[in-house]
């Protein structure tokens, strides 16, 4: 059936913030989407509160809002807009969510919207535990012995019946949140506490345990004729037990023999037919490796994580077939983009094997619990695909960027085999380390499979690389041997390490061999049909398919890699808008890049898309073949930003500034001395290697003092001091990996900080706008609300901020994007940060004043000049507009970890408040990030000494909006000797009733908690923060942030919140 | 050992020997499924033929005998890029490699599958010699391999002797093609009694049997070639009997009919490949393995209408003779490997003799 006539203008729903579960890839899926919807002429509304994602963008659609993702705000959009469809299966869990309740309480029907892509019978089919139970045991799918339960008693009296351990499941919650393992009751009763409270309709399953049994899934599609496919199967390399997002994924699936495949292939059609899904669908299974037996899992009734892994592993572009069967096509009406012959009801063939890790934050959260569980941790992941499986595995650990390039973790080297023995045990981010130091331990693969129960399969791969290693170390050197590592994708370094030789030694050897990866299509039908999609990854067994034939200047543009803390979605925007920028000015664009997840990795992007890790190595061999006129690194992040000394060595200019010039930002003396050079002040600073060193300059300078190595992105390892015994600690901590580069230590001056990002051309600069941050310098500038345009600092100021700025980019030599920070002291501007590329405030200062400015760099450093752009160079005019940058953090996803902020950035996403007024834009900042108030109206207010005073002002405004305040004795006092009403309450290791009873109760919005400088040394405060956070109240720990907060609820007027559309700016 | 699979157009690829070291020519064709190695090796279809597969790692889950399409594979040479050394299967009974020395089938591992699917893609289905002979001398293979024939495969394949399933439903009477097993597994499993034919069994012979369906299976080789077996599948045509053929047995009904069949580039061989029914629109992807096919502007329209089609080239893959219990595929519903999509039309033919009993 040709698409239905009668829809003509849909409003898709987004995912908002990037949170752990909930990433990059519904960006991809959403961009895909409404793209694929424009084409076939319909009018797109998008809502969407990420301004950090390529889906917001004019081009994207008709009319996008970067507004809360509530219902009420998603309400508002369809009276004003008045769509007549509404598209929510593209944007996870939280889309789904929002519809089904726009659904349910009669609104669409009332405004004569329908539901596209799925009906709401199928979620609800699909998502409630109950309905999806029954569903199952009617068609003769097979579940886990399972009951839905709504209070504890009922749970417990189930688990009787099924025994420990059990799983716990709560109904509506993204990433598996507040779901885990209980191995007895104590820890049952935990679980299940939390996750009714998590789950949007107070349900939880538990199910008997299934951990130990293979988990498989398949990306399935339906059409609304009945025909299914199945895209693609995916193998975890962990077994049920490990959330499939922070699992190593193998697809296809590998030790499933044809009888197994299929059973679970026909299961997952015969579920879907059920569901009467039209799109794309996942099914997740548990299969029992000793027999037949398997059981479902989950189904997500829509697009997700793993679609997104299948659409980059296949080449099938799931996000864009499920939306045009939501317009009514068939599959066998969808052609095949990738050969162009074929049409989309097919399965693609793989003549290759794809890698999956996710890339975890444990660097980020050192006291986070590493134990991975049923509940996602990952921030991101990378993919690889090679030839063979030790290949792909090998490409995907050197794309984490990890300091790891092998199986070889240096740690345990050190551990007695005992130890690793033990360590076997642990199921965490190293296991896989762990696993092949086992083997080179001679600890037997069934012994590991007995531990761990990782198919012997894989253990069998992994040896393979183990024996490889123990080759290169005692073997000679032959092109056999080479030839035969390479294979197995052991970088030059890794050779160079385990041979004792240097990495040019290896490097200069296996040219003199004649040894180079050739790159390999990925075409989804194994070569049966010609294909034309540029699409390639690199394998050392086998003849090049590329055709590096010149027909235009070709340019290299180098990706992001991994999803991380510090390094998001914001980096791909830049890549994949100066990509568009570059070839609309004629260029051949090639991207490389290893992310699955991402808009950049799609493979009508660029010209040519390299699937590959971001090393020197990678990027060479592709340099080699495709001889690129240039490369840009300014918009890729620190991960292509490290290259660029790499790509020098290589021949390859760097289209914009020079390394020497980055090299200079970086560079304390040389940064010093440009200061110097343009008399601009910057807080008094030193470098040091060594602890002494430190501890020197800490005292000549005077507590409190920034300490943070160089090159480091989100300012990781990042504190501040406040005595010599921080200063102890935090070189321990920074010095645990080498450092090639010196450690600065700063004055921390406590004043308003202030950011700008500036097009330069090498004569002008363009400031498309100030902005200023709500929390004062000490807080990641990352975790800090996000002002533009800065409204507290006078137009004096702003001239010194577009002075200072044109001084910078002029002697830095800038040519393309520049970001700094500056902080306002006492009336003075100091510099504190400069950083020649672009910065996580680029999509977000673009969309907000409508100047495309990474368009603009990327025409910039192909030689173009601003004015002939059409802008006037300088500090331009302010918008009419308020608009807030929230950050979004992910903690109630990692046990343990430390929620207060500091130096280092911890968020993991953002979403954005922009209205005229800016209380207004204050308040859907806060909105979009879930901070919904009032609701119970009591707090907790407790606070570290030296904020005692301020929290008294704090305490009045809140206690006049009716709030009831608790505070432990000290802030109490303090308190109530200033007339604020505040009720004592017991620190946490006191009697009961204490704080965490108070918090525990379920009737506390909000928690105030400042803790004190430096690394915190009182358990409490923690372990109220913990409390809080898990127990779904909001925390702040800066009083800045308290102040906005405030201000946003006093004069915000809720009820009439305005609407902007993106487009019109 | 090394092992060299040559091409009859003067490719040569260098890989390791795997399996048996014998010297074999053969027509060289390739295989897209990802799954479900033994099955292909053991489907009697590839007699005559080298299965170059084009999944990278083969062997991955061992052998498993109940997997068996055959008593023993029927391919002469087996091509692959990787094959598993320790396999993991809670079923495997042997590794892949130990199967192929056993069963005496020459294998090669260790090249560039992608490269070979590319030429055969490209230049069609041809001939090629798997050696381990290093000292091959080019020109002389070449012109063996113009020489070589695949024959009548089929009188190769099919059963000796007359082979009886008991069972208490439709009597159904299979005529062997060089058959895959899980026809008849099919049959039983629905209860019926089924008795399997050599495939140059006399018309006569079968239909004194009294069959309630007749079933004409998949099959190597030229279907042209089958002459006298075209001559009784007329006879079967003529009689009220439901016929269910697949694959080589549905090219004999349309020969018999007076339509053509015709040898394809590079033929279907995979279990991805998707079929459309044509009375519901509704698309099903099947498993295949035919090199040719039967033309469709040679089907007597007064006589058969096309019921399925490929959805990507739009060969054809279904046939329904007109007033007739007759129904014919060109792909596999009975899977193994592959897709369990089409495995109704199995009920279908329950349906057809249930109607006409």
């Amino acid at each position: 059936m040709p698409k239905n006539p009668n829809i003509k203008k849909v409003i898709v729903i987004g995912s908002g913030p990037i949170v752990i579960g909930q990433a990059a890839e519904f960006d991809y899926a959403g961009t895909q989407a409404c793209r694929a919807l424009k084409e076939e002429g319909i009018y797109v509304i998008l809502i969407n509160s990420n301004p950090a994602t390529i889906m917001t963008d004019k081009n994207i659609a008709d009319q996008v809002y970067i507004e809360p993702l509530t219902p009420e705000i998603v309400k508002k959009v369809i009276t004003q807009e008045k769509p007549d469809s509404i598209l929510p299966t593209l944007g996870g869990q939280a889309a789904l969510n929002i519809a089904m309740e726009l659904e349910e309480s009669g609104f669409l029907r009332q405004h004569n919207v329908r539901l596209i892509g799925t009906s709401a019978k199928t979620i609800k089919k699909a998502e409630d535990r109950d309905e999806f139970k029954k569903t199952m045991e009617k068609i003769g799918e097979p579940i886990a012995p399972s009951k839905v339960v709504t209070n504890i008693e009922d749970g417990l009296e189930f688990v009787k019946t099924i025994g420990y351990p059990a799983v716990l499941r709560p109904a509506y919650t993204l990433g598996g949140s507040g779901g885990g393992i209980a191995e007895n009751e104590e820890k049952f009763k935990e679980i299940l506490e939390n996750g009714l409270r998590l789950s949007r309709v107070g349900q939880v399953l538990v199910e008997r345990c299934i951990a130990g049994w293979k988990e498989i899934e398949y990306e399935v599609m339906r059409d609304a004729n009945g025909t299914g496919i199945c895209v693609c199967n995916m193998e975890n390399l962990d077994p049920v037990g490990v959330h499939t997002g922070d699992s190593i994924v193998v697809a296809p699936s590998q030790t499933l023999a044809d009888k197994e495949y299929q059973m679970l292939r026909s299961s997952a059609l015969n579920i879907i037919s059920e569901l009467n899904i039209t799109g794309g669908c996942n099914v997740q299974f548990a299969l029992n490796p000793a027999s037949f037996e398997y059981c479902v899992i989950e189904v997500n009734p829509r697009v997700s994580r793993s679609s997104a892994l299948a659409s980059k592993a296949t080449g099938y572009p799931i996000a864009k077939v499920s939306a045009k069967i939501a317009l009514g096509y068939h599959l066998d009406e969808i052609k095949n983009a990738i050969t162009g012959k074929t049409y989309a009801s097919f399965e693609p063939a793989l003549d290759y094997c794809v890698v999956k890790i996710p890339r975890l934050p444990f660097d980020k959260f050192i006291k986070a619990s590493r134990k991975l569980t049923t509940q996602m941790k990952a921030t991101g992941e990378v993919m690889s695909i090679c030839t063979n499986f030790e290949g792909a595995l090998m490409k995907a650990l050197r794309s984490l960027e990890q300091h790891v390039n092998s199986l070889i973790y240096e740690d345990l080297n050190e551990r007695s085999s005992e130890e690793i023995h033990e360590e076997l045990h642990r199921v965490d981010d190293r296991r896989i380390f762990v696993v092949a130091e086992a083997i080179r331990r001679g600890i037997t693969l069934e012994e590991i499979q007995d531990i761990t129960k990782i198919d012997l399969w894989f253990l069998d791969k992994i040896a393979n690389i183990v024996k490889m290693e123990k080759r290169l170390g005692s073997e000679p050197m032959t092109k056999e041997l080479m030839q035969e590592a390479k294979r197995l994708e052991f970088p030059d370094e890794v050779i160079a390490q385990i041979t004792g030789r240097n990495v040019q030694e290896i490097h200069d050897v296996r040219f003199a061999y004649d040894i180079h990866p050739a790159y390999k299509m990925v075409d989804t039908c194994a070569a049966e049909f010609e294909a034309s999609t540029p699409y390639y990854y690199s394998c050392y067994d086998g003849d090049c398919e590329v055709d590096a034939t010149r027909t235009k200047k070709k340019v290299m543009v180098l990706g992001s890699g991994p999803i991380r803390i510090g390094q998001g979605i914001e980096f791909d925007y830049c890549s994949v808008h100066s990509t568009w920028a570059l070839s609309e000015s004629g260029y051949e664009t090639i991207i490389v890049n290893n992310n699955p997840e991402t808009v950049s990795t799609d493979f009508d992007i660029a010209d040519k898309l390299y699937f590959e890790p971001l090393t020197a190595e990678d990027v060479e061999a592709i340099v080699n073949l495709e001889k690129p006129d240039g490369a840009v690194v300014q918009f890729g992040g620190q991960t292509a930003i490290k290259l660029t000394e790499d790509l020098l060595k290589m021949g390859v200019p760097i289209f914009g500034t020079s390394a020497e010039n980055v090299d200079a930002a970086e560079d304390r003396e040389l940064f010093d001395e440009i200061l110097e050079e343009c008399c601009i002040p910057r807080p008094a600073g030193k470098t040091v290697f060594t602890c002494e060193e430190a501890l020197t300059a800490a005292n000549e300078l005077g507590y409190p003092v920034l300490v943070r190595p160089s090159y480091v992105l989100g300012g990781q390892g990042m504190q501040i001091a406040i005595s010599d015994e921080d200063i102890v600690e935090f070189m321990e901590i920074i010095n645990r990996t080498v450092q090639e580069h010196p450690i600065l230590v700063d004055k921390y001056l406590m004043g308003k900080e202030v950011e700008v990002d500036a097009v330069c051309d090498g004569e002008d600069i363009l400031i498309p706008g100030i902005m200023e941050h709500v929390e004062r310098a000490g807080i990641h500038s990352g975790d800090s609300i996000s002002v533009y345009p800065a409204r507290s600092i006078s137009d004096k100021i702003k001239r010194v901020l577009e002075d200072y700025t044109r001084k910078l980019a002029t002697s830095l030599h800038v040519i393309g994007l520049i970001n700094i920070q500056f902080i306002v002291y006492q009336d003075e501007v100091y510099v504190i940060e400069v950083n020649p590329r672009s910065s996580r405030t680029v999509p977000y200062i673009s969309k907000v004043t409508g100047i495309p400015i990474v368009d603009l760099a990327s025409k910039v450093i192909i030689g173009e000049k601003i004015r002939n752009l059409g802008y006037k160079p300088g500090l331009q005019p302010e918008s009419e507009y308020f608009a807030v940058k929230m950050p979004v953090f992910s903690f109630e996803k990692l046990r343990g970890a430390e929620i207060s902020l500091g130096p280092e950035m911890k968020s993991t996403g953002e979403c954005l408040g922009i209205a005229k007024d800016f209380n207004e834009a204050l308040y859907k900042a806060f909105l979009g990030n879930g901070v919904d108030l009032p609701k119970h109206k009591k707090m907790v207010l407790t606070v570290k000494d030296s904020d005692k005073l301020d929290a008294v002002e704090i305490g009045r405004r809140f206690a006049a909006l009716g709030y009831e305040i608790y505070s432990t004795r000290s802030t109490c006092r303090v308190l109530n000797e200033k007339g604020v009403p505040a009720k004592p309450i017991n620190k946490v290791e006191r009697e009961s009733p204490n704080l965490l009873d108070l918090i525990l109760s379920h009737e506390i919005d909000l928690v105030i908690d400042t803790p004190a400088q430096g690394i915190e040394r009182s358990k409490d405060g923690f372990i109220i923060r913990r409390h809080a956070i898990e127990t779904g109240v909001t925390v702040l720990t800066s009083l800045d942030t308290a102040n906005a907060l405030l201000t946003s609820l006093e004069k915000a007027d809720k009820e009439h919140l305005t609407l902007v559309d993106i487009c019109t700016l | 050992m090394k092992a060299f699979l040559i091409l009859e157009d003067g490719h040569v690829f260098t890989g390791k020997s795997v399996g048996c070291t014998d010297e074999i020519v053969s027509e060289i064709v390739f295989n897209t499924s990802m799954t479900g190695y033994l099955e292909v090796l053991t489907d009697p279809s590839y007699a005559g033929q080298a299965v170059c597969m084009t999944y990278p790692l083969i062997g991955n889950y061992g052998i498993c005998f109940d997997d068996m399409e055959a008593n023993k594979p029927w391919q002469s040479g087996f091509i692959t890029r990787e094959v598993a050394k320790l396999p993991s299967n809670f079923r495997n009974q042997e590794s892949l490699e130990k199967f192929l020395i056993a069963n005496r089938i020459t294998g090669i591992e260790g090249v560039d599958t992608r490269a070979i699917t590319k030429i055969l893609r490209e230049k069609g289905t041809m001939r090629g010699m798997i050696t381990t002979n290093e000292n091959y001398d080019l020109d002389t293979v070449l012109a063996e391999l113009k020489e070589y024939e695949i024959g009548d495969v089929v009188r190769l394949t099919t059963c000796k002797d007359i082979e009886h399933y008991n069972g208490a439903g439709f009597k159904v009477a299979v005529i062997d093609l060089g058959a895959k097993k899980n026809i008849i597994r099919e049959l039983t499993n629905r209860g019926c009694e089924v008795t399997v034919y050599p495939s140059y069994t006399k018309a006569e012979t079968i239909l004194a049997d009294n069959p309630d369906g007749i079933m004409l299976t998949n099959g190597p080789g030229d279907p042209k070639i089958n002459v006298e077996v075209i001559e009784e599948v007329k006879k079967l045509f003529a009689t009220k009997v439901p016929i269910f053929a697949i694959c080589l047995g549905h090219q004999l009904l349309a020969l018999a009919n007076g339509a053509d069949t015709e040898k394809m580039k590079y033929g279907h061989r995979g279990a991805n490949h998707p079929v459309k029914d044509l009375k519901t629109g509704k698309v099903y992807i099947s498993t295949q393995n035919h090199g040719y096919m039967v033309k469709e502007a040679t089907i007597d329209r007064d006589i058969a209408e096309v019921s399925f089609v490929n959805v990507n080239d739009k060969t054809v893959e279904g046939v329904h003779y007109l007033g007739k219990n007759v129904q014919t595929v060109q792909f596999h519903p009975e899977a193994c490997a592959g897709p369990l999509d089409t495995n109704y039309l199995f009920d279908e033919f329950m349906n057809m003799m249930e109607v006409s009993k």
